[in-house]
């Protein structure tokens, strides 16, 4: 098995790399908390969380702070080793 | 070239990892005054007190209600002089001053400090004058060290050093006063300028 294998196809995009890089250190994250860190809109930001929502590296929590609606952004045990994975297997590739 | 791509991607990582988790924007400067205020506070109510040996200060005298003033206007002081900074320099990093982060790292900060504040007031309140200066620093150093997870990773090592002085100055009673100097004026000095100078550099 080669390094490239352990080459994540699904962080290869830099939105989904941001979502995951957040996720690792927060606890949890908001919509708007993503939104600002990543300076996307509000539809890229969707669609992308989806994508890692479907592979469950993410859940996605909706919720109602009074009459607001809230998401809640956190990373599953599985999405923080498959990132740490992926940075594992970055380091890698640079040191060779 | 592809690895430049991968570098690229992790100094991202590195990058967004720092930026939603930890404020940055502490700024050395007001480090600087805070010690210098503090060590100022402190040889005014030194000196102008000047105690003889021997003489007490009790809690309803005059002397005490002004060690406790200069005592309030020092960190007053500090934090107004702290949060003018840090505005400043978190508007030029692109950094928000009230968010997730903040909220979190004030918090870290204030838990510990104000369990000790309380708990030093009940004691003089007891007429246990002796150990002040000592649970000062220790509690102020637990806070510093709680704080750290969210900003800059360094202040960890100041809080240490608040910590080991505070035990210290326990067991060695009678130089309250300059433990205080020392941890509160000249640590702060010094890592408010380690901070300053490193931030010039960039």
């Amino acid at each position: 098995m080669g390094l490239i294998d352990n080459i994540n196809k699904l962080f290869d995009h830099r939105i989904r790399l941001g979502i995951m890089s957040i996720l690792m250190v927060n606890e949890y994250v908001d919509f708007n908390g993503l939104k600002e860190l990543l300076d996307v809109t509000d539809g890229n930001l969707a669609s992308h969380s989806k994508t890692l929502e479907k592979a469950e590296y993410i859940k996605i929590e909706k919720s109602f702070i009074g009459k607001k609606p809230n998401t809640r952004y956190t990373i599953t045990p599985l999405g923080k080793n498959a990132f740490k994975k992926h940075i594992d297997a970055l380091e890698n590739l640079i040191k060779r | 070239m592809e690895s430049q791509k991968y570098l690229e991607d992790l100094s991202e990582i590195k990058n967004l990892m720092s930026r939603s988790s930890r404020f940055i924007s502490l700024s050395g400067l007001s480090g600087i005054l805070a010690g210098i205020y503090a060590t100022l506070g402190a040889f005014i109510g030194y000196f102008y007190l000047n105690p003889t040996p021997g003489e007490y200060v009790t809690l309803h005298s005059w002397n005490f209600k002004f060690i406790v003033l200069t005592l309030i206007t020092v960190a007053v002081l500090s934090v107004i002089t702290a949060f003018i900074i840090t505005t400043k320099k978190a508007k030029r990093n692109g950094e928000k001053i009230w968010d997730a982060t903040t909220k979190k790292l004030l918090a870290s900060f204030l838990i510990p400090l104000i369990t000790g504040g309380i708990y030093i007031i009940i004691k003089l309140n007891s007429q246990h004058y002796g150990l002040t200066a000592s649970l000062m620093l220790i509690f102020y150093g637990l806070a510093l060290v709680n704080a750290s997870k969210f900003t800059l990773g360094n202040v960890k090592y100041l809080g240490y050093a608040e910590i080991v002085l505070g035990l210290v100055c326990a067991a060695l009673p009678g130089y309250g006063l300059w433990f205080w100097i020392v941890g509160f004026g000249i640590l702060h000095i010094i890592y408010g300028s380690l901070i300053y100078f490193s931030e010039e550099k960039k």
